[in-house]
């Protein structure tokens, strides 16, 4: 208890108050833009989060990350296009009511519902932070290993129909890291004599590139297009009576946005399409669902919203991100010198109940906002696409230049910007590199340091949680080839779907 | 948007026009890479196989060849979809902008942070079309509150203009510090 209340204590200051206020609005405005991703806006932002204190930088980059989805909702309910790739399901229901003329009763269910998982999350991870404190310590560097190497594992698996390119990116990731300067040897890795990656190739540089700049040439490439949302009329607290109607979908979906979000590599889509189809299956209108379902909308909305606060989990117990956004939270908890790990639970339990509350806060606010702001946004979905391709390169170069004031930096951004174009025109996932790059790190790291106490190679896994995890890395690998075998007998025709096609957004 | 059926169809991502380019691009530069690791990674007389500098390079690198076999001969396999070269064309496309990118980069510490902003963002709106003087006007203006948000109020660490130098002694200090 004394925790918690040091954790408000921590937050109780203004350049706190405004960092939240700004994340969680502009969060809001940049997941309903679609063209523009939390993912790009924490890219442009990470940089200019390092000169801020810890607390601060974290509560806007967290406002950000956890209101994108609320925003994200609003396009996906009135045009039919996701604000960010997590929405996807929302357009299901969401926009045949919207055809319906129920675009109010849809805009505020996804609102009400957003909010039920948000909270649900945050609570889980208020509750379990006790036991997390109790079993964090018995992480060591084996542990921490084999979790992410069965993180890198998850994310390549995850991308099914592309697992060898998920793999072959992964891997791209794990060597990128590797250039440079070998921290303990001191020997050069793939430097060809060039002094400039001597010091490697830096996270941020390549996030910049492949999420912000390559977002911009997309944008620049495409035609130009404006999407046209029409306003909505009511009051958007009515949504909230109606969910209450459905409050064990809203549950069921938001333990499962938790539950999955916890696990590196899987996330708010795999929480999402198992909600919604446990929502289908147990609803007494099954044949609603596509057509126009509240419960379908709630499903996803819920599973989606209670995911932020459960990727929390793996990040500030063990030091290791689930999915691109968190990776790149990693990297300022780095720059401030905050080691995420077993050791965060026990030295600064203040600061992790501080981020709870701040995700607590950051609902409120973003729920409060949508109230009355959802006509503004509306309108603000109507920015032409090529002109935001324009303002996301000028904000990139903020992100690029401001790092080191190299302009090196800026050439490398821009090359792996076109990458990235490539990877989003080619429907292929970016994802695995950021994960690859940081994964991989950890894994060389964690490595080194458990090499002293190994004889034989089954010393890696002696101890119960290392056990444990080597376990379910066999099970996943044996869940998946089940699951091939059986999709080869079954015989199942390929279906085409442009669902991925989002993340591009 | 199209419509998912199962939990197994909606994790398949489908191949696109031009992913065989890319598959043959990755695997070549994969291989060159790989080629040169006794040049560029060292090995230790002693120490451990897991705690050679070569260990990781080696394991991603392999990694990288294996599964860029696999999708390559996945997409050889595949049936052909039309527009391939359409596409490469687009990504090489995509360079103007790259340049674009650099090129405001280059100018920035000569030109200062203001005009240049301001100055890109309306060439780079008639690049891509605009005419009207509302997207000319936004484009300029929008240009003007990233440089006021970034450097005036949050004080990120870019570059002054070399060209702010030739400004009068008062007025010179404050573009240099804000602008």
């Amino acid at each position: 208890m004394e925790d918690l209340i040091a954790g408000a204590v921590m937050l109780a200051r203004w350049d706190v108050a405004l960092a939240l206020l700004v994340g969680s609005i502009g969060g809001v405005i940049i997941g309903a833009i679609p063209g523009v991703g939390p993912a790009v806006a924490i890219a442009i932002l990470l940089p200019a989060t390092f000169s801020m204190d810890p607390i601060v930088g974290l509560t806007m980059l967290l406002g950000i990350y956890g209101s994108s989805m609320y925003g994200g909702a609003i396009p996906a309910v009135l045009i039919n296009t996701p604000g960010t790739a997590v929405n996807a399901l929302t357009s299901y229901d969401g926009y045949p009511m919207t055809q319906r003329g129920e675009a109010h009763r849809a805009v505020s269910l996804a609102y009400s519902a957003s909010f039920w998982g948000g909270i649900f999350g945050i609570i889980c991870l208020i509750l379990l932070s006790p036991v997390l404190a109790l079993i964090a310590p018995m992480f060591g560097s084996r542990e921490i290993f084999l979790a992410a190497l069965l993180g890198i594992l998850l994310v390549i698996l995850a991308h099914r129909g592309q697992i060898f390119a998920a793999g072959m990116l992964a891997m791209f990731g794990i060597f990128l890291q590797t250039i440079g300067l070998d921290a303990v040897t001191y020997t050069q890795r793939y430097t060809f004599g060039l002094s400039f990656l001597t010091s490697g190739i830096n996270l941020i540089v390549v996030v910049l590139g492949l999420f912000a700049l390559s977002q911009a040439f997309f944008l620049l490439t495409a035609p130009d297009t404006s999407p046209d949302a029409k306003p909505v009329t009511g009051k958007m607290s009515a949504g909230i009576k109606e969910l209450l109607q459905h409050k064990r979908v809203a549950t069921v979906a938001s333990s499962f946005g938790v539950i999955l979000g916890m696990i590196p590599g899987t996330g708010e889509f795999t929480a999402q399409f198992m909600s919604y189809t446990y929502a289908q299956k147990t609803s007494k209108t099954p044949e609603m669902f596509g057509k126009g379902a509240p419960e379908g909308l709630i499903a996803s909305e819920a599973a989606n919203n209670a995911v932020p606060a459960a990727a929390m989990i793996p990040l500030l117990a063990l030091g290791i991100p689930g999915e691109a956004l968190t990776a790149m939270m990693l990297s300022v908890f780095y720059v401030h010198n905050v080691i995420p790990g077993p050791q965060l639970f026990q030295n600064n339990i203040d600061l992790v109940y501080g981020l709870y509350i701040a995700l607590i806060l950051l609902n409120i606010i973003v729920m409060v906002f949508l109230l009355f702001s959802t006509n503004l946004l509306t309108r603000i979905i109507r920015i032409p696409t090529r002109f935001l391709g324009v303002m996301i390169l000028l904000l990139s170069f903020v992100g690029v230049y401001s790092l080191r004031n190299s302009l090196t930096d800026c050439m490398i951004a821009a090359v792996f910007g076109v990458f990235g174009l490539i990877l989003k025109r080619l429907n292929l996932p970016i994802v695995p590199i950021i994960l690859g790059m940081v994964l991989g790190g950890i894994m060389e790291v964690k490595l080194r340091s458990a090499l002293p106490r190994l004889k034989t190679p089954l010393d890696m896994i002696d101890r119960p949680i290392a056990f444990i995890i080597f376990v379910i890395i066999l099970l996943v690998i044996a869940f998946h080839i089940r699951t091939l075998v059986k999709e080869y007998c079954a015989h199942q025709p390929d279906e085409d779907h442009d669902l991925h096609d989002t993340q591009a957004r | 948007m199209s419509r998912v059926k199962t939990l197994q169809s909606l994790f398949k991502r489908y191949r696109r026009p031009g992913d065989i380019v890319f598959a043959w691009f990755f695997l070549i530069v994969t291989l060159v890479l790989l080629s040169q690791i006794l040049d560029q990674t060292a090995y230790k007389k002693g120490a451990k196989l897991f705690a050679q500098p070569r260990f990781w390079p080696a394991v991603s690198l392999g990694g990288m060849v294996a599964f860029a076999l696999f999708h390559l001969l996945g997409s050889a396999l595949s049936e052909r979809i039309a527009g391939r070269w359409r596409e490469v064309l687009l990504w090489l496309a995509s360079f103007e902008y790259a340049g674009w990118f650099i090129a405001y980069a280059l100018a920035v510490p000569y030109a200062g942070y203001l005009p240049t902003t301001v100055v890109f963002a309306l060439l780079l709106s008639l690049r891509v079309g605009y005419r009207s003087a509302l997207a000319l006007g936004s484009a300029a203006a929008s240009a003007l509150v990233i440089v006021v948000l970034f450097k005036t109020l949050l004080g990120v660490n870019l570059p002054s203009g070399q060209i702010y130098e030739v400004l009068p002694d008062g007025l010179r200090q404050i573009m240099l510090t804000y602008f």
